[in-house]
Parts: structure tokens; sequence; C-alpha cells
């Protein structure tokens, strides 16, 4: 059985923030969860994935986020507790749903998961996804921690029911992916039979049915305000007139703050656990005889310019401060020691926390910067499409691991935007600067937007290249499937499989050829030929990614070494590929045998014909 | 803060840090000690720099700042170098020895500091340092993938944390996969004598 379904009640275990989540979900009597996969969301996807071929949950990764959001609309409308999850720019591409989702309601709990990035770790933007609630006029709720985010995310479902709206439920990374000690409690057993009862004059969304529903919108979200106040998630510590107002992950570290300044009987604390609506009552409550108040918030200062309009309509003086230059930054995430400092710089106590060690007279230390693995197969195609494109083309690129090529040696990728914004962007580019133009991007991200930017390209009769990067898998993230990939492989019937070569025919592509990007001269060949055809061109380079193969026991057995009396030192394997299986030893090239994956790129590359396969016993 | 205990530690993707903060999460569990972790892979499996930190005691917040860490525990020089900012002068740290190339160094563009450079240096920026070629320890033992036991069983000698070297063995037992237990432990084993034959 599953680990998160094992455990009688009141057992403690400890997890990691994604699959608490996971078991609140469960707990909660979850019974329909969608997808689309990203870090930092990702475990949870993993663990209710791995928990559907056990129960009755549904569950799927479907092919992008606003795809995922309709299904959970239709599912939550029919009855069925429903989760939705998503990293934060998932949300943008989902947003169209959620925003008319929020006039239409819903008849059971749907649940919307933003996991925020902030310091992006894994992201191209940090953007604050508090937001999306107030913009769509529905309740947000935060989790300050590991423990919280079980218990909280079946309130999230309660909250769902009691207002017939979805709710969205935003985590950060540092809730994501921080491990605490959690309590199992009951698993409530999930209503798996959905209904759909019609009722097309409040489903269907013509601007009659519009008008009235964003009343009961606006109706929903007054009802909302008034659980905000008497919300057992929302509620304020301590007393004096020193006041933090500070949510998620930033109330840890206020607490751990007042503790190490030696301040918790001098400060009080108001927390907003359900943080749109605001609670207009706790905070008046809060600001009345209170003379400074910081808001302590990653992000933007959502809360901080709430409050402030409270205190003004109040008409309560009060100092509130927050984002500041000697303060509290917008950009990144916080740490102890910055919400330390604000606190101690803001209401004047000392700040006697430890010094950092003097690193001053550290030497400059080689970076360990991400590489694509050894043997990747991205590596292989950046080089032949280099070859046949040279410097004046401009590569745009896309979301995954293939983005890396854009690091030196290989460094291809001159503009990378968003999921599926590859295509769109060449088609931009090759109008506006008449250059030859080639896009990259990977098999999950071409089902999942590029697709439609195929079309247009098509359509508008754009003059690209796209190379489809196909390695049979969503590799970045953690290996999980889409619409390309072998279900029978990772042992699922019932699945269809889409090929891309199909798709892109069908499409009405003038060029299109599918190469296998370890013959490096079959595909500079491909890509070349691609290039001089007027039009749009598209070239699949299918192999599977080295490390997916590993794990599905369908790795190589040969590994290439260097013959040290042919070799030259003339370096081109190291310095136009990069791969990380190479070191210099004696200033001679040598390859690692426990990295190489026999992928035999190098070799065909090697002037000197140097580099040969060996058996591996 | 004094009931609090920070230990920071830092491995390069694929040397099993994360396994070697659960065992310690689990153990916590066990003994009844309130424990935060958190972990930050940036495509770890694509050889970057894993670091996790782990809280034990009373502390809500699950990340250390600049400064803060009690322990550093390293299971690369250059990283542990790298992570020194997190020590203060009363920090201890532990490391392992054997260098791991990044590939910029391993291929000449850049040039990874001599070894002993980098133990001058730590050990000038603890209060206590304990380093030592803890891959050999492990290849002894039987794999290098128990690496990151050699490490547990030298934090564990150095009792720095609250948790015995019993509860440790008993979650390695429990926890670590059934086929890799005796070695995990004989690895586990080797690292907390070699500590306890180096002193500091
Ligand atoms: S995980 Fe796969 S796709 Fe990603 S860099 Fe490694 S081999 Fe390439």
């Amino acid at each position: 059985m599953h680990k998160l379904l094992q455990g009688e009640p009141e057992s403690r275990h400890f997890l990691l923030g994604n699959e608490a989540i996971a078991r609140g979900a469960i707990e909660a009597g979850v019974a329909f969860a969608t997808t689309y996969p990203g870090t930092p969301s990702s475990e949870i996807s993993a663990n209710l994935f791995e928990i559907s071929k056990e129960t009755d949950l549904y569950f799927e990764y479907s092919s992008n986020e606003k795809i995922a959001l309709e299904l959970a609309s239709a599912s939550a409308n029919s009855g069925l507790r429903t989760l939705c999850l998503m990293k934060h720019v998932g949300v943008n591409v989902a947003a169209d749903v959620l925003m008319t989702l929020a006039y239409l309601g819903v008849k059971k709990g749907l649940v919307l998961l933003t996991a925020d990035d902030p310091f992006m770790f894994s992201s191209q933007n940090e953007q604050d996804n508090r937001y999306y609630g107030r913009l769509a006029g529905i309740p947000v709720l935060e989790p300050s921690s590991v423990d919280e985010a079980k218990e909280m995310i079946k309130y999230a479902f309660d909250l769902s029911e009691q207002l017939n709206e979805p709710v969205i439920f935003r985590t950060t990374t540092r809730v994501n992916h921080s491990s605490g000690i959690v309590e199992f409690k009951d698993i409530a057993a999930p209503q798996t039979k959905g209904e759909f009862i019609k009722d097309p004059m409040n489903y269907v969304s013509v601007p009659a049915v519009s008008r009235k529903r964003h009343k009961v919108l606006l109706d929903n979200l007054e009802k909302a305000a008034t659980i905000s106040d008497s919300c057992s998630y929302n509620f304020i510590k301590g007393k004096g007139s020193l006041g933090i107002i500070c949510n998620g992950v930033s109330y840890s570290y206020v607490c751990d703050s007042l503790k190490d300044l030696g301040i918790e009987d001098k400060v009080k604390i108001l927390r907003p656990g359900l943080s749109h609506p605001m609670p207009d009552a706790l905070i008046k409550e809060f600001l009345k005889d209170t003379e400074k108040v910081l808001v302590v918030e990653e992000g933007e200062p959502i809360m901080e310019e709430y409050v402030r309009s409270v205190a003004q309509t109040e008409k309560i003086a009060c100092e509130i401060k927050g984002k500041h230059k000697d303060l509290l930054s917008r950009l990144y995430e916080f740490n102890p020691s910055i919400v330390r400092s604000a606190v101690a710089n803001f209401f004047g106590f000392e700040n006697k926390s430890a010094k950092p060690v003097d690193t001053s007279d550290l030497p400059v230390l080689p970076n360990r910067p991400p590489n694509l693995c050894a043997g990747c197969s991205h590596r292989a195609v950046f080089y032949a499409a280099k070859k046949a494109g040279g410097a004046e083309t401009l590569y745009p690129s896309d979301i995954g691991c293939y983005t890396l090529g854009f690091l030196p040696p290989v460094g291809m990728g001159d503009f990378v935007l968003c999921m599926g914004a590859s295509i769109g962007t060449a088609c931009g580019f090759s109008k506006s600067t008449g250059k030859n133009t080639l896009a990259f991007i990977g098999d999950s991200t071409f089902f999942h937007s590029g697709i439609n930017g195929l079309l247009n390209a098509v359509f508008n009769n754009h003059d690209i290249t796209v190379v489809i990067l196909d390695n049979r898998t969503t590799a970045m993230t953690g290996h999980q499937p889409n619409p390309g990939v072998d279900m029978t492989e990772l042992g699922f019937e019932n699945y269809n499989q889409i090929d891309i070569e199909a798709v892109v025919k069908s499409l009405g592509v003038g060029y299109v050829q599918t190469v296998k990007p370890y013959n490096i001269r079959k595909t500079q060949e491909a890509i070349e030929e691609a290039m001089k055809f007027k039009g749009v061109s598209v070239v699949i380079a299918k192999e599977k990614c080295v490390l997916y193969a590993k794990q599905l026991g369908q790795g190589k057995k040969t590994v290439f070494q260097v013959n040290q009396d042919k070799c030259k030192n003339h370096r081109n394997c190291v310095n136009d590929l990069g791969c990380p299986a190479f070191y210099i030893e004696n200033d001679q090239v040598n390859i690692n045998p426990d990295m190489c994956t026999g992928c035999s790129v190098c070799a065909q590359i090697c002037p000197e014909n140097a580099i040969s396969p060996v058996k591996i016993k | 803060m004094s009931n609090i205990t920070k230990l920071i530690i830092v491995a390069v993707g694929g040397q099993g840090n994360l396994l070697a903060s659960k065992i310690l999460g689990e153990a916590a569990l066990d003994a009844g000690i309130q424990v935060q972790m958190s972990e930050i892979h940036g495509m770890a499996q694509r050889g970057g720099v894993v670091e996790s930190s782990i809280l034990f005691g009373d502390a809500k917040s699950s990340i250390i700042a600049d400064g803060e860490a009690d322990i550093l525990l390293g299971f690369e020089p250059l990283e542990s170098l790298r992570a020194v900012a997190k020590c203060n002068k009363n920090t201890e740290i532990i490391t392992n020895m054997r260098p791991l190339q990044p590939f910029t160094s391993a291929i000449g563009l850049a040039k990874y500091p001599e070894t002993e450079e980098i133990e001058k240096l730590l050990k000038a920026k603890s209060k206590n340092f304990l380093g030592f070629d803890a891959t050999k320890l492990a290849i002894e033992a039987g794999t290098s993938l128990s690496l990151n036991m050699v490490l547990l069983g030298a934090l564990a000698q150095r009792n720095l944390i609250p948790i015995g070297k019993d509860l440790i063995e008993k979650t390695i037992r429990e926890k670590t996969k059934k086929q890799f237990a005796e070695t995990n432990l004989k690895a586990f084993n080797a690292g907390f004598d070699k500590a306890l034959e180096l002193g500091v």
C-alpha cells in the first residue's frame, strides 16, 4: 500500500510538505485530481498518481494547466471533491478558465493549488499568485508550515463548498520542499460517482447569465469576508502597542525572530491564513491602540496596502510599513535573519545575532552550474543545429532541460519566455528581422502549448524551422508522462499515444523529418535542408532521455574511451559538447566510464577518430 | 535559542544528502524531538548543489541564514567551502575531503583549490574542524553510495545533535533499503570510528 495510505489515525510521520498536502487531500476525500507538472508542486502529483493506482481516485496529467482546470471545473460541478494543482506560472495558462469559473461557481469543493516560487529556484519568474484571488474574487488560503498545510487543505475543500466557489490554496517552495512532523487523521470516504444537473441559465456563460452570476460571485465574496473574520486560521497572538502582520512561511520567521530578540511579550502578531478576503474586523481590532505595524510578506505588498487602506478608512493613525529599502524587499524569499533585522530595525530593538564568518579571503571557487546529463540527446541536437545554422541564425528556445543549452560551451538558446513560446517568438523574430530563425521545443512543451504556435505559423505562412526535442518524457520535472509517452512502459493500460510526426504533418507543415539525434551527420543534414525550405519546416529529434531510459532499465551497455595514442588534444569534444563525462588528467582528455552513457556523439566528432567504444563487463 | 540545533548539509547532486537528512528527521520523530527540515535541489540530477537545513528543537523556521549554522556537514570539500558563509565563529565543520570536480575545473576552465588550502580555510573559519576522506571509507564499506552514512557516523560521534548513535543506527536499519542496510551500518560505524580516532 502507498505510504500515505498507511498509518493509523493519530500516528505521527516525518513528511515532505508536498507529501503532507497529498495526504491532506486524501483525508479530505478528494475524488478527482488534475495537474500539469511543475516544480515546486511535482511531488504532490507524483504521490497522487501512485495513489490513484490503488484507489478510486481519478488522477490525470493533463496536457496543460488550462485543460487541467477545465476538467476540474466539470468534475466539481458534478459533485466530486476536486483538486487541481500547478506551479504559479501554470495559473497564467489556466487563468482564462479561472476568471469565468468564479462566476459559474462549483457544486462541490474545488481547490486550485498554486505553488509559488519566491527566489525562482526553478522558475522563470517569481510572480505573486495571491493577486489571482483578488482578480477572480475568490478566497486564498496560505499555510505557514508543513503540518498546517495538511490540515488547511481539508479546510479549503470545506470553504469551497460553503461558498460554492473555487478556493486558491497558495504554497511557496519553502512549504512544498520543507519536511516536518504531521499527524495523520481519518480518511474521509470520497464520493467518486458524479452527477451533473443541467441548469443552463446558471452554467452557460452568455452575457445575460454572466451578469447574474457576477452578482452571485460578489455576494459569495462578501460571505467569505464574514467567514474570514471568524476563521480559526486568522488569529492574533500576543498583545501590546507594536504589531506584525505576516503570512505563509514569514509567520515562522517572525515567531523565531521575536524569540531570538527576546521580545515575544512586546510584539503581537496577526496571521491571516485565509488572506483573501482579509479579516477586516480582526485588522481593526489589531490596529486599535497600536503605534507601529510591520507587514512581513514575501513578494508584493498586498496585505500592506490593504491594511493601510483599512487604517485610512477607520481613521487609525498608526505607522504601517513593510516593503521599504531599509526593511523588506519585494525581491526573492525571506529568511529568519532578514526578518529578524527588519523587526529589530523597525521597532528599535538590539539585534545580537551571530555574525557570519568573513569570506572575503576565499579564493574564486569554480562554479557548479547544472549541466545537461552526460549523453543527453539534446546536446547532440544542439551541436548539429549549430553546425547547420551557424552563429547568425536566431534560436528561440523553450522551457525544459534543454533550456540549459544556452549555457557555454553549447550556447544554443537566444530567447526563452514561457511554456510553448519558442514557436510564436520565432515567427516574430523571423518577420521582424528577416533572419533565419530556428526554434527549439521539447515534446511535453509542444503538447502543452507549442502546438498552437505551430498551427499559427502554418496558417500565417511564416518562414521558420522548428526542432522538436522529443525525448519521450517530461524530463525536467521528474519524468512525468505526456501525450507522446508509451504508458505501457510505466505499467499503465488504457492510454493512447500521440505521434508527433503525424500531428505535425496533419497541420500541413511542408517539410517534416524525424531523425535520431545521436547520428550527428544525418541530424545536421536534416536541419540544413529544413532551413532551406521556404515556409514552416519541422525536424523531430527522437531519442529517449538517458536518465529516463536508465530508470526503465534500457540503458546502453557500451561506454567510450579516449585512445591516448591517437588523441592530438584538439579538444573539440570537450569544447564543443561540454559533456560532463569528460575530464582532463595530465593534460589529456579522459572519459569517466561511470558517467558515459555510450551515446557515441563525441566519437563522431573527433577528427582523429580517437574515441572508441568498449564493452562493460 | 539554546535548545535549537541548526545543521546544514551540503552536497553535490547524487551524493545522498537528502536520504541522510531524512534519516535524521525520522530519528528525531522517533525520539520525540521537534524537527524542521528544508531542501533545495535546483536541478540536482544534473550535477548541481544540494543543500538541506535541519533545525532540531523548538524552531518554526526550516531554513538557516548566513552565520547561523551550528554545524556544517559537507559531502564535498569545495561545497563545504562555498557554504562557509553559513558558519559563525562557534560553528563546527565536519566534511568529506575527497574532491568531486565540477565540470568547469574538470576540463581545465577553472581551478579547483588545493585541498590543503580548503582545509586551512575551513579550520580558520570554524571552532572545530573534522575533515577526512569519507569516500574512501564508503568504498571500503562496500559502495561509494554509502558516503552519506559515513558522514552521519562522524556527526553522531561528535555528539552535536540531540539524537544518539543508537537511534540513528536503528533508523538506518528501518528506513534504508533492506539490501543496503548492512553496508550502510558498516559505513556509519566506519565514520563514527574515524571521528573518534581523529578527535578534534
Ligand atoms: S534528464 Fe534527460 S533530458 Fe534532462 S538533461 Fe538529463 S538526459 Fe537530458
